[in-house]
């Protein structure tokens, strides 16, 4: 094991190298794009040994990686944005036709205006894609998580495309310690990928042709099957981490500080990590809040958070908006709780656009829900709106 | 070399969902028996994806991969990036997309893998119209062509797309037509032999779309070759030759037929005859016609 000081995208690049992909495929987006550069810097060496494709579009890039997975072979790419967004047909094939692509997607403000920062709206937009989607809170869980979504999205009774996704520039362009393994445990962890099917001259098979509605929804319905396995395997891969590497970031749900709490705060992301720092002076100044990090979005952590909510209220930090209605992890974790519990959810709007999210921001918002004066539903921080 | 000298392989199993008269599954069964079955298809929206019947059955005997409109020539770099790393270099890869997946919607995933140099061909089964999706205009459809979106029939002339191509300076292109399956099998051949990046491009008149009965296929592809309105050539290392009777007309050792010949017999071109000949755009046609021969003659006699 060593000690890599690095931006999480070129922690990004050292795990997907680490994964042994056979194809990447990638378009360069900001604020993506370190991470390609990275694995660009690891086929000179030598350590990634895999086809690069140098893609002429996004879109693309996720064709390749479908017709390389469809092959038999570990495919990986990584994207932003407007990338992810040109890519969503992709993203509804990929998963339809059960290939276990691995992604990071570095969320990105859409535009217009022109925008590069932080901003959950692309991936919370890629929901009903069926893919499996990781929201990230440091480098190691970066590293950590892509090794393991490899091994989650190849799984038999998963077979879905994974997706990580960690904030442009909270984590994309800054530099901590990361601890990586020796080449060997991560090949000990992550074995050669053996799929069912792929397209072989000795047997062939057509992937993908026309089929009738009920051949359809039995598809449809495969898959939410298979996001429900992947719930006890997310969960099962992160204990089976943990005890080789030592390291855990909890499984669909990170939870801190959550014994004897009041209010249990839930977040995704960077601001995930922001609110440990805001429980922890919330604490000492005798509030009893503890956090509840949401690891996966897809599958949902609805029995999870159901059973948090046993005696507590809940604040959701949403850095993200389905116009028209409200934050989207607000909605589900209200429909997590629709006629089991008794617990009040208050939502907040913050940080979109990149906008800074501190811990004093996270402990004012919930000190305004302790002081009974939050809204069901409100914006935070936004002045003369 | 006669058709009864071609290889007995079929690829295309019994029961495919082709309209009678398809020429598109012509010119696959020609495309199979040139490939051989070390070959890995894939396959972009286009009537082809109906032709393969419905799952779980397949007619294609051969490993097909569907994907979307646009991304056919992308789906095929990472299928063939993927072989390479299982050391199985030797399999062809092939795009198979109508003229809507090539010249319209396909045309940037195609630029891209071309300039990739990415090993593998692309062929385009071109009926000048989008044809799955109930005929309407796309960039091949010629001009005064009746589509559903062209009622009073298409305004603008098609795009030359082999020019597209060439730009590229792949190691081999080359235009052929169902009517002539020799010089088909001959071009997907020797398109198999060369490593890197080929296109060749499949004349394939539709009788549904081109207003023409099922067992004339043949004769529209014959005659779109011998009034000019098709040519077929081959291009290896940016050297052009041309084929057949086109070589016969680019040379002036024969006189193409009127174009007027090929017109009549579609009920797409209907509207230049009845209720009275439309003598400015038939003109215009034949005009077109020629002009675009004297530019083959100027860049490649």
């Amino acid at each position: 094991m060593t000690v890599m000081i690095d931006t999480g995208n070129y922690i990004a690049a050292k795990a997907a190298t680490m994964a042994r992909p056979d194809v990447v495929a990638a378009y360069p987006i900001t604020p993506q794009t370190t991470l390609v550069e990275g694995i660009a810097k690891y086929l000179k060496s030598g350590e990634f040994k895999g086809e690069y494709i140098c893609v002429e579009s996004e879109h693309s890039a996720m064709s390749a990686c479908i017709g390389a997975s469809a092959t038999g072979v570990r495919a990986f790419t990584g994207t932003s944005s407007h990338g992810l967004l040109l890519m969503h047909e992709m993203l509804h094939w990929s998963a339809l036709a059960r290939l276990p692509i691995v992604m990071c997607n570095i969320n990105r403000v859409i535009g217009p205006g022109w925008n590069i920062w932080a901003d959950e709206n692309d991936s919370i937009s890629q929901r009903d894609t069926g893919w499996i989607q990781f929201y990230c809170s440091s480098n190691q869980e970066i590293f950590d998580t892509i090794i393991q979504a490899f091994k989650l999205g190849e799984n038999e009774r998963v077979s879905l495309p994974v997706m990580i996704s960690y904030n442009a520039f909270i984590l994309s362009h800054t530099s901590m310690p990361v601890y990586i393994p020796e080449q060997k445990e991560i090949d000990d962890f992550l074995p050669k990928y053996k799929p069912k099917w792929k397209l072989d001259v000795n047997n062939p098979i057509t992937f993908g042709n026309i089929v009738l509605p009920v051949e359809y929804e039995k598809i449809r319905k495969d898959m939410q099957y298979s996001q429900e396995n992947a719930k006890k395997l997310i969960t099962k891969i992160a204990k089976d981490w943990k005890k080789k590497f030592g390291r855990y970031h909890g499984d669909l749900i990170e939870k801190y500080k959550c014994d004897e709490a009041d209010y249990i705060l839930l977040s995704m992301g960077a601001i995930g990590a922001e609110s440990k720092v805001a429980i922890n002076n919330l604490r000492k100044n005798g509030f009893k809040v503890g956090l509840a990090r949401l690891r996966t979005f897809r599958p949902f952590p609805s029995e999870e958070i159901l059973k948090i909510s046993e005696q507590v209220d809940l604040i959701v930090i949403d850095r993200d908006i389905s116009v028209g209605f409200e934050g989207a992890v607000f909605s589900e974790v209200k429909a997590s709780l629709y006629g089991k519990s008794d617990a009040k959810v208050y939502g907040f709007i913050a940080g979109l656009g990149g906008k800074d999210v501190t811990y004093i921001d996270i402990e004012t918002i919930c000190k305004k829900v302790i002081d009974g004066k939050a809204k069901d539903c409100e914006w935070y921080g936004l002045e003369g709106v | 070399m006669a058709i009864k000298d071609l290889p007995e392989l079929e690829c295309i199993l019994p029961g495919s969902a082709a309209c009678p008269g398809c020429p598109a599954t012509m010119g696959l069964r020609i495309v199979y028996k040139a490939l051989g079955k070390n070959s890995i298809m894939v396959v972009p929206a286009c009537c082809t994806a109906v032709i393969e019947s419905l799952h779980p059955n397949t007619s294609f005997d051969i490993p097909t991969m569907n994907i979307a409109f646009e991304a056919a020539a992308a789906g095929a770099s990472g299928v063939e990036a993927a072989l390479r790393q299982l050391g199985k270099g030797d399999t062809t890869v092939v795009a198979w997309a109508g003229d809507g997946g090539t010249y319209d919607i396909g045309i940037q995933a195609l630029s891209g893998a071309l300039e990739r140099q990415t090993n593998f061909i692309f062929i385009c089964y071109n009926n000048q119209i989008y044809s799955n999706t109930g005929i309407q205009r796309s960039g091949a459809t010629p001009y005064a062509a009746w589509t559903t979106t062209t009622v009073g029939g298409k305004t603008e002339f098609r795009k030359e797309m082999g020019e597209i191509i060439r730009a590229h300076h792949i190691p081999y292109s080359a235009q052929a037509c169902i009517s002539y399956p020799n010089d088909l099998y001959k071009k997907i051949k020797k398109a198999k032999s060369i490593k890197g990046p080929k296109y060749v491009e499949i004349f394939c008149p539709c009788p549904p779309g081109w207003r023409f009965g099922m067992e004339k296929t043949v004769e529209m592809g014959t005659l779109a070759v011998e009034t000019g309105a098709w040519a077929l050539y081959e291009c290896e290392n940016d050297a052009i030759i041309f084929n057949g009777k086109s070589k016969l007309i680019l040379e002036k050792k024969i006189q193409p037929k009127p174009i007027e010949d090929w017109l009549k017999l579609q009920g797409r071109f209907r509207h230049l005859f009845k209720p009275k000949k439309d003598f400015k755009r038939l003109k215009e046609i034949q005009e077109h016609t020629d002009l675009v021969w004297e530019r083959y003659r100027k860049c490649y006699l």
